[in-house]
């Protein structure tokens, strides 16, 4: 049996290689594919190490072995079909699912850790303190993770909206007794091993309830990918909790980039972290500050037909779709009015914000689903110096990352947000449900410029309408 | 103790590995990285695999354990399987070009 341990920790620095390869492998568009393999391939071996070293050690119980495998099974089978059925607009919903579950499975093991201790005091004392503080820290994050990503996928649905006392001060009372309560739960169970475990628990899930509830739904992919480093925490403090050093490295690698990427989202959308985390809603505080606001005086609007128009005489389109096309999953129809144009010898490119969609680089996602060429797909700052060569602009639902207040108006909250020049180009039609705001609840500076029309309507509807008027035109059909 | 100071200094070195593997990142692979790296934190399946086989007889441990593992497969499979959906539309574009 001496060969096990050098054959597991073989397998298990083997596995964190490849979980390394695989998270530089996934921000590189070439090896994004092979690299999620490599870190699933990761998984496995760690996996199997786990239970090669188990099996020749201690042995494993045929009773664990009929355990290990209903969980694998319901949980794998469950993880299969949603990952195959859900749809590809509903991406930032899953991944908070799916992360919700990882900090539960955390939270679990410490729990079950604490209620039946299984330590023979060979840690000593020292030892000992830092074990019950890993516990703690695994209960503490891993029921924020949960509670936290099962409150911002409620909401991403529309399960859940913003109660307005959750925009008042009463919410940070509310949030530090609740982590003054873990805090004291915490101290508890790390004297002592055992009281004050539910303490935590309850505390630090309302925690993560309260601190979720008060974000708009534009903010939530930061608080999302910020719950995805808790995650990542979480496993790590699960690592020193059975002592375990690869649970450890990868947690702490998921962790660290985890916080990176929160980093650039936020500084995607011009927000900080700490904003986002305490500030609440932007509209509600902006509103009452009066920053940014004003009523529109001079929109045009205009029906799918005057648009239509417009188009068939365009050689250069550029296409800006935003949150709303995602909502209105109309990313299949917009392919098929850009076919038409492109027929007509049109030029058309899309305007790729950098957090446009739902999540940074969602968008990007939904249009390579709906068949849009990947070299079509311009990012902000290759775009911007063609807008003032630009016939037609298409804004489908997007709203704050067109809006020139971030570059004009110092005063306005979102000055110094980049934005796409727009405006710039000779004719800018804006598709829109309403005047109503977007997350940010600012007005819109665009909507009131002269060469902008507003085309009112749902995106699907108004994209289907335009479909019909352009092939009624005879547009792209010549050939 | 030798075990949790190696395993701090592991925590150290695992960290800024993190901290380092992404630098610039491509807005476009924002989405699939997120649900990668999110797939990947369901490693504390190890955990949940360890603690089912160290708890022997003892029914409520093997139940907490088995859920555990559960709720982290849900998170590894479900993960990874979504973000192979996403990042296949990329290549798929590629290969046609």
């Amino acid at each position: 049996m001496t060969f096990i341990a050098p054959v597991k920790f073989a397998i298990d620095l083997l596995a964190v290689l490849l979980l390394a390869l695989g998270i530089k492998g996934l921000s590189k568009v070439r090896s994004a594919r092979e690299a999620n393999r490599l870190a699933a391939i990761a998984m496995i071996l760690a996996a199997f190490g786990v239970l090669l070293n188990s099996q020749g050690t201690i042995g494993i119980s045929i009773n664990s072995w009929i355990w290990i495998i209903c969980g694998t099974l319901i949980g794998g089978l469950l993880g299969a079909l949603t990952a195959k059925r859900v749809p590809m607009t509903a991406m930032p919903e899953i991944v908070a699912l799916f992360n919700g579950c990882g900090g539960m499975s955390s939270l679990l093991v410490a729990l079950g850790v604490a209620l039946f201790p299984s330590t023979d005091g060979s840690d000593g004392v020292v030892g000992e303190l830092i074990r019950n503080f890993s516990i703690v820290v695994s209960l503490f994050v891993g029921a924020i993770t949960f509670s936290g990503s099962i409150v911002a996928m409620a909401k991403l649905q529309g399960w859940l909206s913003t109660p307005s006392w959750t925009q008042s001060k009463a919410r940070h009372f509310f949030n530090i007794l609740c982590a003054v309560i873990a805090l004291i739960g915490g101290i508890y169970l790390s004297i002592d091993g055992q009281n004050g475990l539910f303490l935590i628990v309850i505390a630090s899930s309302l925690l993560g309830i309260g601190v979720t509830l008060p974000i708009g739904g534009a903010d939530m992919p930061v608080v999302i990918s910020l719950l995805n480093s808790y995650s990542g925490v979480a496993a790590a403090a699960a690592g020193f909790v059975v002592g375990s050093q690869l649970l450890i490295v990868a947690g702490a690698m998921v962790g660290a980039a985890g916080l990176i990427l929160t980093q650039v989202m936020c500084d995607g959308m011009n927000r900080s972290l700490v904003s986002v985390l305490f500030g609440g809603a932007l509209g509600s505080s902006s509103i009452s500050s009066g920053g940014g606001g004003g009523e529109y005086t001079n929109i045009t609007s205009c029906s799918p037909e005057e648009c239509a128009l417009t188009l068939e005489a365009a050689e250069r389109v550029v296409i800006v779709p935003g949150y709303g096309l995602a909502v209105a999953q109309a990313q299949h129809t917009l392919r098929e009015v850009t076919r038409v144009l492109e027929n007509a010898d049109i030029e058309v490119t899309y305007a790729i914000h950098p957090v446009a969609g739902r999540m940074p680089g969602h968008m990007n996602v939904l249009l390579a689903e709906a068949d849009v060429p990947y070299e079509q797909l311009k990012e902000m700052d290759v775009i911007n110096p063609e807008f003032p060569a630009t016939d037609v602009v298409l804004v489908l639902g997007a709203n704050d990352v067109v809006n020139p207040q971030a570059k004009n108006d110092q005063t306005s909250p979102l000055y110094g947000m980049p934005v796409l020049d727009v405006q710039e180009a000779r004719t800018v039609f804006v598709v829109k449900r309403g005047m109503s705001a977007g997350y940010s609840g600012i007005k819109n500076d665009l909507f009131d410029l002269q060469n902008t029309s507003m085309v009112f309507g749902d995106a699907k509807k108004v994209l289907g309408d335009l479909l019909l008027e352009l092939k009624e035109l005879g547009v792209g059909s010549k050939g | 103790m030798s075990f949790f100071s190696e395993a701090l200094w592991v925590l150290l070195l695992g960290s800024l590995l993190g901290l380092e593997l992404i630098g610039k990142v491509p807005p476009t692979l924002h989405t699939p990285l997120m649900s990668g790296a999110n797939a990947i934190s369901g490693i504390t399946m190890l955990a949940a695999l360890t603690l089912i086989i160290k708890s022997g007889d003892n029914l409520p441990l093997l139940i907490i354990g088995s859920i555990s593992l559960g709720f982290a497969l849900f998170n590894v499979i479900g993960g990874f399987l979504v973000t192979d959906r996403m990042l296949a539309m990329f290549s798929r574009k590629k290969t046609r070009k």
